[in-house]
């Protein structure tokens, strides 16, 4: 289970998170939606220490940090591998091929041997649909296929939970169905996922659960069928009826 | 006297030297002579001193490079002072200045160094002073989305740092990196005022014992060339191979 408890974040003087409860169950898929602003990219990256949270307790199966202390680098980057992050803008590694794009975790964080890794590596690409494409540079590869690779350089490192960062928002329009189908693939095995999209369907069809935030704080957490058909917020009403 | 001025000014000063070469055949036996038999010490003074002093110390001062970059860049004040005083010494003095304190200045204290070594450490000082700021660069621009990557896969900064930010900083480093490289070559002629026997020096001692100054300076100045467009040429190869991912 991952829990996140009394979460602030602050940047200089903006407060951007402003106390947030959540916590997802093993395998389930929630959403997290909201206006721009609203603090939910934020959020996901204190998940992984991205964003170093200003006080606040994160927890993933058991392992906690707890910021109102310091925490040693040490059990940050011990945390991390338990989350597999999916980027907006992929940030995949320009000078390595999709191969050693997913390869590169298992390898050099891991000391696994690069046998093995080459072959984990190529069937994870195979699973994201790209297994002709294992030799292929980012440059080479369309918005679509590059965040799929890295999906699957995120899967390498069996994170107990994928967080997506806005995945589908850098990409035309055209290419978005490719990686949803891969996250929704995901999701139906059973992965635990925190997904931060503005994807209505994605969200109808694959969560457990969406989480609406603004302003630094969760609004309303329900079902999909229930937030969508009837939101009890008016924050919320306001916003659904905006992007629909 | 008279006439000769007068006479250069009417037939232009190169047309002249070479007339007073050609038209005296017994001159020209011994300029090519001369030419032929400085060849080759100065192409040893090159490869046994230029090219050597130009690599290691290019290399030293690259490993000093990035060592005061990444202090520029770190978090911790004392690191990133000591950088920039570094670095604003170094290119706040003339290097000639820098190789005579090494040099001459230091035995005064009692520290004694050979002319060779007094060039390497000057001269790296030099480089990683320079190029430090090219290194800072290349990582700056090196997006940051690249460092969250790496680490969202669990990589610690060493990680990030060697295999994920270092190569992408080469690439577009290798440009301005070749510059320096190539002012470097040039520069170890300096060292020839600190009795290091490279090249130029060599010319020098050739020059003297002749007296024909213009012939033997210009073939050390064709080596320097010579050398110089080699390694325009390694940098392009480099570039296209570093440039194929992109």
């Amino acid at each position: 289970m991952i829990s996140i408890q009394g979460l602030y974040k602050q940047f200089g003087k903006l407060e951007v998170l402003k106390g947030i409860d959540i916590e997802v169950e093993k395998g389930n898929v929630v959403v997290v939606i909201g206006p721009s602003g609203s603090g939910k990219t934020t959020m996901l990256r204190c998940l992984n220490v991205l964003e170093t949270p200003t006080k606040g307790v994160i927890s993933i199966e058991g392992n906690t940090l707890d910021f109102s202390g310091n925490v040693p680098k040490k059990n940050i980057a011990a945390f991390r591998r338990l989350t597999g992050m999916v980027f907006q803008s992929y940030n995949l590694f320009p000078h390595k091929t999709a191969l050693e794009n997913v390869m590169e975790g298992p390898v050099i964080v891991k000391n696994e041997n690069k046998e093995s890794a080459r072959k984990k590596a190529q069937t994870l690409l195979e699973k994201v649909g790209l297994g002709d494409k294992v030799d292929y540079y980012p440059a080479q590869l369309s918005g679509g296929q590059q965040q799929r690779v890295g999906i699957a350089r995120a899967l390498a490192m069996e994170p107990k939970v994928m967080l997506f960062d806005e995945p589908t928002s850098a990409l035309d329009p055209e290419l978005v169905g490719e990686v949803l189908k891969v996250m929704k693939d995901l999701a139906t095995e059973g992965m635990t996922m925190i997904v931060v999209t503005h994807e209505m369907r994605f969200a109808r069809e694959a969560a457990d659960e969406v989480i609406f935030m603004d302003q630094g704080v969760v609004v309303e957490r329900d079902k999909p069928e229930n937030i969508f058909t009837n939101p009890k917020e008016e924050r919320t009403k306001k916003f659904l009826n905006m992007i629909q | 006297m008279t006439e000769l001025i007068k006479k250069s000014q009417r037939n232009g000063l190169v047309k002249m030297y070479l007339s007073s070469i050609f038209a005296d055949p017994e001159r020209t036996a011994r300029l090519i002579d001369i030419a032929q038999s400085s060849f080759l010490p100065l192409l040893k003074g090159a490869i046994f001193y230029t090219i050597p002093l130009t690599i290691i110390t290019f290399i030293v001062g690259l490993v000093l490079a990035i060592l005061t970059a990444l202090a520029r860049i770190s978090h911790v004040r004392i690191f990133q002072m000591i950088a920039r005083v570094y670095v604003s010494a170094i290119r706040g003095t003339p290097l000639i200045v820098q190789l005579f304190i090494i040099f001459y200045g230091l035995p005064n204290i009692g520290i004694i160094i050979d002319s060779y070594t007094a060039a390497v450490i000057g001269f790296s000082l030099s480089v990683g002073a320079y190029t430090s700021e090219i290194i800072r660069a290349a990582i700056l621009s090196t997006p940051k989305g690249q460092w969250e990557a790496g680490y969202s896969i669990g990589m610690s900064y060493s990680q990030v740092l060697r295999r994920i930010i270092l190569p992408q900083a080469a690439r577009v480093s290798i440009p301005p990196l070749s510059n320096s490289f190539i002012s470097l070559v040039k520069d170890t002629s300096l060292a020839s005022l600190v009795l290091v026997s490279e090249m130029f020096r060599k010319a020098q001692e050739i020059a003297a014992s002749n007296y024909e100054f213009l012939l033997v300076y210009s073939e050390a100045a064709l080596i320097y060339w010579v050398i110089c467009f080699i390694l325009s040429i390694i940098q392009q190869v480099l570039e296209k191979k570093l440039d194929r991912y992109v």
